[in-house]
């Protein structure tokens, strides 16, 4: 045992990833540095705020996995229609804080706060999954996968076939942007002394590369980016606590034998629509915030892709392990919208300093280099899936304890073989 | 224990109010109900061919094969791609068109059979004993790479498939006001010889009966001597046998194939493949035609827009009220 670590020299050991004992408490340190230096770092090198709205949307991915991870991880429940309950957060968000239910047969518009939605989005969502995990959650785990693929799919076409409530494939636009009752100013935004601002004298953004988050929200991502992060921290702290506590043990018994849980007094129905609803919830919450956001919500956000989107984010990840699914979904998050549509450009440019700028002009049956890159993209991600599959089966940052069943599961699966072959 | 659980009435009663539904429109308008009932026969004929292939491949390894859907898209395609070689005329049935069908249909199907162990060998053998979900991703991954390489050949936009089987006045004939054209004869019959042949196969041949062995106990076939690899690569190559002919058949009797037309397909097929009881042969099938007359009721009696919501409805009811499917067996838990 002391035989490597004899052979290395003591500046390397004392560096070795070994001394650290805990691999994810590095994981979510990085990440909060990340997370934390990243909008100042972006401001500074690219003076403009893209990039931070770009991280704020990959923020609601990442809260997206996170609440899969409760389903998938924990509970061993396959969801194939996550994205069903993320449509019904942001519907629910988009039509009580748009102008929207006043063209409905209601003829009576809402407008109701960001803060109060967001929470009622979070209730709708859950109720959506305890209502539809009710009569399902009794089926074995593939046939709940199915369940929840086929309410996936009805979902998003209810929303296509009803443009009278949802206004159908034209979308909810004009939706609310959240606000703060009051925020203090200081210094720090531009002003002489410190002050509470309120609505009437809120300064509107001039310039959009300084961090003055106004009483309203508005476009400013800066804003959008700060409420996320807090978001996914709580959602991290939740989970987390959700995972050592009791019902997060009588999930793993689930998970691992459902039969042997329930011999162990675990009321099996009610852990796993807790799990169902706990885990839609944080889907909700996304899906309210992924309204204010963009300010606009179309049925085409919620299709079948989304989910399988999140559902490879957290295998990816690493099932069961939380640091491992939000380095999952951001690194799904960027192959998709950095990686990807970053490929053509680069493609052409890299042709024309070798010398093969002809390629780039479309020319008979070619439709030039930049369209068949683009047209390469899906392969490229499909490829990316397979191979990060075949290399790390158990995902990137695997949970320490499904990394030591897997190889008990290996183990017991030979014995069972040698015990078998023994009896017959 | 005889006697009927709550689940079951439950069932039961959404069937008989289906059937009282379907009834009323039959006697109503019967022409209408039996033209519907001719389209969505030949729709589900091929729906019973992709759902094949999910349910052969669920029952051998317990794996959604995503992929399946765009194997299906592929056959389609390289099928078209095949026919070009030929002078065919599309306006009257010559014999080219006869010899090029006869020699096109079973190339593709051994081709797409040869991809398809191919993808088996790639992308699920290595996963074969890791986490359950593993397999599920790298299928989704095949699926994009499918979907990729078609759009990379093709590109976005529909491909014309050959209109090779005969058809126009002397093909087709009316009785009653119903029209019937060679091509929905040909879908079911070619279909339903297709899903004879597999019965044959799965239940009189030695490689047959190892599926259905390793399908029930993997370890235990092992130890009897079966090879588990050429059993499962087996299974894909007859699974992409079906997909492949049923590409070929979707692209003679619709004419019109896009890069992804297998995604949709494949979804319905599922639904198929479980409605019947997933695992189960005849069961695909005839949850396969079940899927096609419904979307094909529902297309005309409610909306066309209707249709995904009913079938993902009745796929949702089906498995709340019946959870093995209509021909499936409850199985003790493993």
């Amino acid at each position: 045992m002391n035989e490597p670590a004899t052979r290395r020299p003591a500046w390397l050991r004392r560096l070795s990833i070994r001394r650290i004992r805990d691999r994810d408490a590095v994981i979510y340190g990085v990440l909060l540095l990340l997370a934390i230096a990243f909008p100042s770092a972006v401001l500074y090198a690219t003076g403009s705020s893209a990039l931070i709205s770009q991280a704020a949307d990959a923020g609601t991915y990442v809260l997206l996995a996170i609440g899969l991870n409760v389903v998938v991880g924990f509970a061993g429940l396959l969801d194939l229609g996550y994205a069903a309950f993320f449509a019904i957060g942001a519907y629910t968000f988009a039509l009580f804080s748009s102008s929207q239910l006043g063209s409905s047969p209601l003829h009576q518009s809402f407008h109701l706060p960001f803060w109060l939605m967001i929470f009622a989005a979070l209730v709708a969502a859950a109720g959506a999954g305890a209502l539809l995990g009710f009569p399902t959650l009794r089926l074995r785990g593939d046939y709940l996968a199915i369940v929840t693929l086929g309410f996936g799919e009805i979902v998003p076409q209810l929303s296509y076939n009803l443009p009278q409530w949802t206004n159908g494939i034209n979308a909810i636009g004009s939706i609310d942007r959240p606000s703060l009752p009051a925020w203090i100013t200081g210094p720090w935004a531009g002003a002489n002394n410190i002050a509470i601002i309120q609505p009437d004298v809120c300064r509107q953004l001039t310039n959009s590369t300084k961090f003055a988050p106004c009483f309203s929200f508005g476009y400013d991502p800066i804003a959008f980016y700060v409420l996320i992060v807090i978001t996914i921290i709580v959602a991290v702290i939740l989970v987390g606590n959700l995972y050592r506590s009791r019902l997060g043990r009588a999930w793993m018994a689930i998970r691992e034998d459902e039969v042997a849980a329930a011999a162990m007094g675990i009321n099996t129905v009610t852990t796993k629509l807790l799990a169902f609803a706990i885990g839609a919830s944080f889907s909700g919450f996304a899906g309210a915030y992924y309204g204010a956001s963009f300010g606009l919500v179309s049925p085409d956000d919620f299709l079948f892709l989304v989910s399988i989107t999140v559902l490879v984010m957290v295998v990816l990840g690493g099932m069961g392990n939380i640091p491992g699914v939000i380095v999952g979904a951001l690194v799904i998050y960027f192959v998709l919208n950095s990686f990807l549509p970053a490929l053509p450009p680069a493609v052409e440019s890299l042709a024309n300093t070798v010398g093969l700028g002809s390629l780039n002009n479309s020319n008979g049956n070619w439709p030039g280099l930049a369209q068949e890159i683009q047209r390469i993209n899906f392969l490229v991600y499909g490829l990316i899936l397979v191979l990060m599959m075949l290399l790390r089966p158990q995902g990137i940052f695997p949970s320490r304890v499904r990394e030591q069943e897997l190889k008990h599961v290996a183990v017991q699966d030979d014995e069972a073989a040698v015990e078998a072959s023994h009896s017959s | 224990m005889a006697g009927l659980s709550l689940p079951d009435v439950g069932f039961f009663i959404i069937c008989a109010l289906a059937v009282i539904g379907l009834a009323y429109e039959a006697i109503t308008g019967p022409t209408a109900f039996i033209q519907i009932s001719i389209f969505g026969l030949a729709d589900g004929s091929m729906y019973a061919l992709v759902a094949l292939g999910y349910t052969m491949v669920y029952g051998i390894i317990e794996l959604i094969n995503f992929a399946h859907g765009d194997v299906f898209t592929m056959g389609a395609y390289i099928g078209a791609a095949i026919l070009g070689f030929f002078s065919y005329n599309e306006n009257s049935f010559t014999a080219v068109n006869l010899v090029a069908l006869l020699v096109v249909f079973p190339v593709v199907m051994l081709i797409m059979g040869g991809i398809n162990i191919g993808i088996e060998r790639i992308a699920y053998r290595p996963l074969r004993n890791a986490p359950r979900l593993a397999p599920l991703i790298t299928a989704i991954g095949m699926s994009f790479v499918l979907e990729g390489v078609m759009f990379l050949w093709q590109g976005p936009a529909t491909v014309h498939f050959p209109d090779l089987l005969p058809h126009g006045p002397g093909f087709q004939t009316t009785i009653d006001g119903v029209f019937i054209g060679f091509k929905d004869v040909f879908v079911v019959v070619t279909a339903a010889i297709l899903v004879t042949l597999l019965a044959i196969f799965i239940n009189r041949t030695r490689l047959g009966k190892a599926m259905r062995a390793t399908a029930q106990d993997r370890d235990a076939a092992q130890l009897m001597g079966i090879d588990i690899n050429r059993t499962i690569a087996a299974t894909f190559f007859i699974g992409a046998l079906l997909a492949g002919a049923g590409g070929m058949i979707w692209g003679l009797y619709y004419n019109n194939i896009f890069y992804n037309l297998g995604f949709r397909t494949g979804l319905i097929a599922f639904t198929a493949a479980v409605f019947g009881g997933i695992g189960n042969i005849p069961g695909a099938a005839i949850g396969g035609l079940l899927i096609g007359l419904i979307s094909a009721y529902s297309d005309s009696y409610i909306g066309s827009k209707w249709t995904e919501v009913v079938v993902f409805g009745i796929l949702i009811g089906v498995l709340v009220f019946r959870p093995t499917g209509l021909l499936g067996m409850r199985v003790p838990e493993k």
